[in-house]
């Protein structure tokens, strides 16, 4: 029996008054397992990335309840939530947010200096994770000088330099191409998930759904259907 | 927290552009600062020249004296009613005041003439040529070597003038603390030999001067001063009013204050509106740091000690400029009043703290103000 990661119970969230008032998410509940890459896909505007962000503790919903490994994550106060996402959650954001004026390695080691990591240790573990993502002897570049796919790798070994059970990625094909956007995902699957981690993916892109263990579709804040990846299929 | 320190620091200073523009900024706010208030010390140091070079512990005057320049003569008795307060180890006479000269050359000059009590010398100069004993030689002076020196005429032992028609003698000369405020040159000589020389008004007593016998004593001389309808003052004390007068009453200060405090807006507005630019070009950083864990706490460390490397960085650039200038200006300008002094060092590190406390403060309120959502909607 797999083991939970995260399981949201009716979780709603709305933005703005009155009339001008959205409403992004809509009791949605769902559980997702370590071991599982699971997608989030639908339109723009459907609510994914509010999905995303209410699941990773950084967005408050309206009502309902986000546990992860017994804890309920919307009963933390906000450091305490600050300090959960450090050590439980990596994050790979859709423009990667790297540090232009850090070097790679600096980058990767951001969250374990964030945990009050030795300087030079963090260094050394960073570039060991650079070698992970494929990216050996680049430790010292500053990321302008990489191409968008060595980019995407860098978020991504910074993301996992933690070893959260949890990795998040908004779109992380968006800005590259078909054949890169696809070896990233497959590199994430083969190299990355592991029977002690859960990967969430938002995204749009089509071309990577094989990769799937499970797509969620989201359409008017609401997840309207789920189907199994293809490798779990076979 | 080493590593988030130096996570911050390399994150300011790589960005070298934008640091090197928080430090000029901040650098010449200070070296303004510093310059403005060295330069005004200067004056005032100048301005109480007398009073260091003659270097008494106590001035007796007249109480309407505001400056050392303007004196007003002192009866005899109250030379001899100092002397007999209990307390005063001695007491003598000093004559300051301004007379013409006529140098060999013919011309004119100005000068300051300070006649010493003949019997003690007390308040003479450390000489540098010449004897202090030649002073009692008929016609006899002894020339300050100060930054007016040139304007005598660069005198030697033996250079001759005329004053008020006398013939007057260089025996010596001295060095000094302290150059004088009023650009003329100064001339010791004994207290008889000034006031024969100088024509005066009835009373030719510029000071009494008094050596208390011990500090304890002060207190009591200053009050039977007092009683006698005159005023005594410690150095310190006639240094203070000294500076009081021009800094309040002469417009002097008012136009230091404002330099000063626009300075201080130049820096604050510079490095303000630069660090604030630096913090909204690396928002998106920020609230990624934000996402990925980042307490608000460590995030206002971070932004707190950025402000304050840049502003104590600025600070030590701004006065190594200040010194550096000032030293050269010395070197090349004898005349050039200035003096860098730690009352106005510690003014322009609290400014300085201004700015870096401001800077901070739009930094952290823009800073934890984004949402990390912000970071996911793009």
């Amino acid at each position: 029996m797999p083991t939970v990661a995260i399981k949201a119970v009716g979780l709603t969230k709305g933005f703005g008054e009155g009339e001008a008032r959205t409403v992004a998410l809509r009791d949605v509940n769902l559980e997702m397992y370590f071991g599982e890459m699971v997608y989030v896909v639908g339109p723009s505007g459907s609510g994914k990335t509010t999905l995303l962000s209410v699941l990773s503790g950084i967005l408050r919903p309206d009502t309902g309840t986000v546990l992860s490994e017994g804890v309920d994550l919307w009963s933390l106060k906000n450091d305490e939530l600050a300090a959960f996402r450090l050590s439980k959650i990596g994050f790979v954001f859709q423009d990667y947010h790297l540090f232009p004026r850090l070097t790679t390695a600096e980058n990767v080691a951001i969250p374990l200096i964030l945990k009050r990591k030795n300087w030079d240790e963090s260094l050394v573990e960073a570039a060991k994770y650079l070698d992970i993502v494929g990216l050996k002897g680049r430790a010292d570049l500053p990321p302008v000088k990489l191409s968008g796919g060595e980019q995407q790798r860098v978020a991504i070994a910074r993301a996992i330099v933690g070893q959260p059970d949890i990795l998040i990625m908004d779109e992380p094909t968006a800005s590259l191409d078909g054949d890169t956007g696809r070896s990233i995902v497959s590199f994430v699957k083969e190299n990355i998930l592991n029977q002690n981690r859960c990967i969430l993916i938002v995204t749009h892109d089509s071309r990577i759904y094989e990769f799937a263990s499970r797509i969620l579709h989201m359409e008017d804040g609401r997840l309207t259907n789920e189907e199994k990846g293809k490798e779990d299929e076979d | 927290m080493g590593g988030i320190l130096k996570l911050a620091y390399k994150l300011l200073v790589n960005d070298r552009a934008k640091f090197l523009t928080l430090l000029v900024g901040i650098s010449f706010a200070v070296f303004l600062m510093i310059m403005m208030m060295s330069m005004f010390a200067g004056v005032l140091n100048r301005a109480s020249a007398t009073v260091i070079n003659i270097g008494a512990d106590i001035w007796v005057m007249d109480p309407s004296v505001q400056t050392v320049a303007n004196t007003i003569g002192l009866p005899g008795y109250v030379l001899d009613a100092t002397r007999s307060i209990p307390g005063v180890k001695f007491a003598v006479p000093l004559f300051s005041g301004g007379a013409l000269v006529k140098l060999g050359n013919g011309t004119y000059q100005a000068v300051n003439v300070v006649g010493l009590d003949d019997t003690s010398l007390f308040g003479r100069p450390r000489m540098l040529e010449g004897s202090i004993q030649d002073i009692f030689a008929e016609n006899s002076f002894i020339v300050l070597h100060d930054s007016e020196f040139h304007k005598f005429g660069d005198p030697k032992i033996g250079t001759t003038f005329e004053l008020n028609d006398h013939r007057g003698k260089i025996v010596g000369i001295a060095e000094t603390t302290s150059s004088s405020l009023f650009g003329v040159p100064t001339l010791y000589t004994t207290y008889y030999r000034a006031i024969q020389y100088i024509p005066n008004p009835r009373f030719t007593i510029s000071y009494v001067l008094v050596e208390p016998k011990t500090p304890a004593d002060i207190p009591l001389i200053k009050q039977q001063v007092k009683a006698l309808g005159y005023l005594a003052l410690t150095r310190e004390e006639f240094q203070q009013r000294i500076s009081d007068f021009y800094m309040y009453q002469t417009g002097i200060g008012m136009n230091i204050l404002l330099m000063t405090g626009i300075s201080f807006i130049v820096g604050l507005s510079i490095s303000g509106q630069t660090f604030y630019t630096f913090i909204l070009e690396n928002l998106d950083k920020f609230g990624a740091l934000k996402a990925i864990g980042t307490s608000s706490r460590v995030l206002i460390f971070m932004i707190l000690f950025q402000a304050s490397f840049t502003a104590l960085t600025g600070y030590g650039l701004g006065v190594g400029l200040c010194t550096l200038s000032t030293t050269l200006a010395k070197m090349r300008l004898p005349d050039y009043a200035s003096r860098i002094t730690y009352p106005s060092l510690l003014l322009a590190l609290v400014m300085v703290t201004i700015i870096a406390a401001f800077s901070s403060y739009i930094g952290v309120r823009k800073v934890l103000r984004i949402e990390p959502f912000d970071i996911f909607r793009g």
